[in-house]
């Protein structure tokens, strides 16, 4: 009996009566979930399904199987308590964090439970070194340029960092039980809200769960228009980090080439809906606005325009030896520990892992329209620069050849009930990476609960071990080329 | 009233010298780049400002802290009155060299010790490595510097850094020149070595060491800074360039600064900083650089 026969199996993008999602005892879920994990799968969500008000509930467990494109589900009866899987598979280290602070399930041994986003993050310990000649050093919650709060905390020994342990929870504004209480009027503003930057990916995560649970299929037009702005979305992005990891390496032609060009893709945005980060644009059912002719040519233009552009200063910049012996070797994460922790998206393929859900799990226009995936494997921060730069030319690549031929029909569907007892899960690979929203209805189709993980949530723990035994020097510049949602983490 | 005028223009310099040469570098930063740039005179808007500014002082920091702007800026005042900044240098005597040379490092201790004054892991970090830069950039500046003395058979700024030895010494010449302008850019926390323009504390060197630092104190600490720059820019201009006739002297100077402040500019906008653990490497090929002027001076 293979170690799936005891999951359900669905594909990104559908939903499932929540009767056929096994439900065993929470150890035999856990030695299964183990299984998994020796089998190759990685942890897409590890949740407590019920809403957060600290009463035991049962795990739901999603697992990927990347290669064959399938999820596979599985839940467990509700417990006190259970003995925490981190031990033996580090992907669940924050997923248990998160379990014990919102429902009070407690993953016995785990071995740092402390809160995630719920505590005030100045009250909670931090790991610790002894030695005469190790020094601590703080940085945040409040830094010293316009970013995000989060706070970091380093053990060096001189200019070299032995551990940083990372601290967020000061952007927590309950996303997750705002959109629980829907759907209503609100919550696809919500969903938009959940991480400025990827407004776009967010709202399709959501629009694709309610599509799921409702049984609506949006049109062709409207699925490729919804590949289009999130593709702008990812390009405006990458290259707008491109630009900042030259400023943080201090070369500011390329800075200043590429934070232009950000807001070429940026307006592109704007021209459809009227917001520069595409909110607002995307609704279930479909799209809220149309790409005319006009309008299509025009963005066009632009995208021929930038294929150039984007070319030349990335080869100005690229090929300049002193940004490359700059990044080179800055923040090297091996593919080992992109497994083992389950890294997502730009770092995970900086590193050598073959891992992205518009190949893995397509969803919308992606099952008719491939992107390659564009990997490296040195998982320095110049892997992380240069994947950047080789999406932007494929999404550029993309966006040509799909608004030339961009197909007829309706732009939006009217929408049905939702379904009682179903299980819908969205996987949307964001810019940053995988963009997973899940969702149960109960017994009336309305929401029972519903979750959030940003690609962040993934990738946080990848910025610590790209430090260690690092420069404290190479800080900014490694976490600029990680570039993670302090926001979506938070939720 | 000849003591008058060079008394005249020397202040003028040092006034205005700083703020311009640092605005001219944004400047010119933001012309290779594309863009407009603020005004040449922001540095010296900003230093006004900061003048009417009232200032905060940690309850933790002791006078060290209150004395660290005040006494650095004062070292590098009294380093440029041997410094020909208008012609000939305000005071001039056999050894001021030396005399330059430690002045500038009493400004960097004073800073420092302000700056581990505060208890601040920052400060403390950028403190250590100011010491271990400047520790290397030390043997790299006397070196050249020892190489000019003896060609000129003087150890006075004024007669070092003046254009002669004719094609014979161009080969020292331009290996002085080379360490020096090293030594310039990291002494003034420039790219490759610092990166001036960089809020993030954790890669700063200089900049790192007066983060609590405020108002006047700022003030102090900028204009001396860039006095710094100016000073040692105009020791490198003296030592290439001619004084031309139709600008006079200090004509001649200001030309070269604004010169040389085109080059620092365009510098910063060609390459990227480098890794705060190769910087070593720079300084030391500076000292190898100026070691065989030496060398060849000696010959």
């Amino acid at each position: 009996m293979s170690p799936a026969s005891r999951f359900a199996s669905i594909r990104n993008g559908e939903a499932v009566d929540f009767s056929k999602v096994p439900i065993v005892p929470v150890e035999e879920l856990r030695s299964a979930v183990l299984k998994m994990a020796a089998a190759g799968h990685r942890l897409c969500a590890l949740v407590c399904d019920v809403k957060n008000d600290r009463t035991a509930g049962g795990l739901l467990a999603v697992l990927a199987d990347d290669a064959g494109g399938k999820l596979f589900l599985a839940a467990s009866q509700p417990a006190a308590r259970y003995p925490a899987l981190t031990l033996d598979w580090a992907q669940a280290h924050l997923f248990e964090r998160e379990i014990y602070e919102n429902c009070g399930v407690l993953p016995e041994g785990h071995p740092w439970l402390k809160p995630v986003r719920l505590a005030p993050p100045d009250k909670v310990a931090f790991f610790q070194e002894e030695g005469a000649e190790v020094h601590e050093v703080a940085v945040g919650p409040i830094h010293a340029g316009i970013i995000e709060p989060g706070h970091f905390r380093f053990q060096c020994h001189g200019e070299t960092v032995h551990h940083l342990e990372i601290q967020l929870g000061y952007q927590h504004r309950g996303a997750q039980r705002l959109l629980s209480a829907g759907p209503d009027r609100r919550t696809l503003a919500v969903a938009e809200s959940i991480c400025g930057d990827t407004a776009v990916a967010h709202a399709w995560a959501h629009c694709a769960v309610w599509e799921a649970l409702e049984g609506c299929a949006p049109s062709l037009r409207a699925e490729a228009i919804r590949a289009v702005v999130l593709e702008a979305e990812r390009l405006a992005n990458h290259i707008g980090d491109i630009g900042a990891i030259s400023n943080d390496v201090g070369y500011l032609p390329a800075t200043a080439y590429f934070g232009r060009m950000r807001g070429d893709f940026l307006n592109m945005l704007m021209l459809v809906s009227g917001n520069r980060y595409g909110k607002g644009i995307l609704k279930p059912g479909g799209v809220a606005f149309d790409l005319p002719d006009e309008m299509r040519s025009q963005m066009i233009a632009t995208v021929k325009r930038s294929i150039v552009e984007v070319q030349e200063v990335g080869d100005m910049f690229f090929g300049e030896p002193s940004v490359i012996s700059r990044l080179e070797d800055t923040g090297a994460v091996s593919l080992k520990v992109c497994d083992d922790l389950g890294l997502v998206g730009v770092c995970a393929r900086a590193a050598g892992a073959d891992r992205d859900v518009r190949q893995d799990h397509p969803f919308g226009f992606y099952r008719f329209r491939h992107i390659p995936v564009m990997k490296l494997d040195s998982g320095d921060a110049f892997a992380r620069a240069m994947v950047r730069f080789l999406e932007a030319q494929r999404s550029l690549e993309f966006l040509r050849g799909l608004l030339e031929h961009l197909p007829e029909g309706k732009i939006a569907v009217p929408r049905g009930a939702p379904a009682a007892h179903q299980l819908a899960v969205s996987l949307i690979e964001g810019w940053r990476g995988e963009v997973c929203h899940i969702a149960k209805t109960g017994r009336d189709g309305k929401c029972e609960w519903y979750h959030v993980i940003d690609p962040s949530f993934h990738n946080w723990v990848g910025v610590a071990m790209a430090l260690r035994g690092g420069e404290i020097s190479d800080f900014p510049l490694c976490n600029k080329s990680f570039n993670l949602s302090y926001a979506g983490h938070d939720l | 009233m000849e003591t008058l005028k060079l008394v005249a223009s020397y202040l003028l310099i040092l006034v205005f010298a700083p703020p311009v040469m640092l605005g001219l570098i944004t400047k010119t930063k933001a012309a290779v780049a594309g863009r407009k740039g603020p005004p040449v005179l922001q540095p010296l808007y900003d230093t006004l400002k900061l003048l009417g500014k009232g200032a905060v002082y940690s309850t933790t920091t002791t006078w060290m802290f209150r004395l660290g702007p005040v006494a650095a800026l004062a070292a590098v005042l009294a380093a440029s009155s041997f410094v020909p900044l208008a012609g000939e240098p305000l005071i001039s005597f056999n050894g001021d060299a030396i005399l330059f040379a430690y002045l500038l490092a009493l400004g960097r201790f004073v800073t420092a010790t302000a700056a581990l004054d505060t208890g601040s892991s920052f400060e403390g970090m950028g403190a250590s490595r100011e010491a271990a830069f400047s520790s290397l950039a030390e043997p790299a500046l006397i070196l050249a510097f020892a190489s000019l003395a003896y060609r000129s058979g003087a150890l006075s700024l004024a007669r070092m850094f003046s254009p002669h030895g004719g094609p014979q010494a161009a080969a020292s010449t331009v290996l002085a020149l080379g360490s020096l302008f090293v030594v310039l850019l990291a002494e003034n926390s420039r790219i490759p070595v610092d990166d001036p323009n960089t809020h993030l504390e954790l890669t700063m060197i200089h900049e790192v060491m007066v983060l609590d630092h405020g108002g006047p104190d700022l003030a102090f600490i900028l204009h001396g800074a860039g006095l710094r720059l100016a000073l040692m820019a105009s020791l490198l201009v003296r030592l290439v360039l001619p004084d031309w006739p139709a600008a006079g002297p200090v004509g001649s100077l200001v030309l070269g600064l604004a010169a040389t402040a085109v080059v620092i500019g365009l510098v910063e906008s060609s390459m990227a900083r480098l890794r705060l653990i190769r910087v070593p490497q720079l300084l030391v090929a500076a000292i190898c650089a100026a070691t065989f002027g030496l060398i060849l001076t000696l010959r």
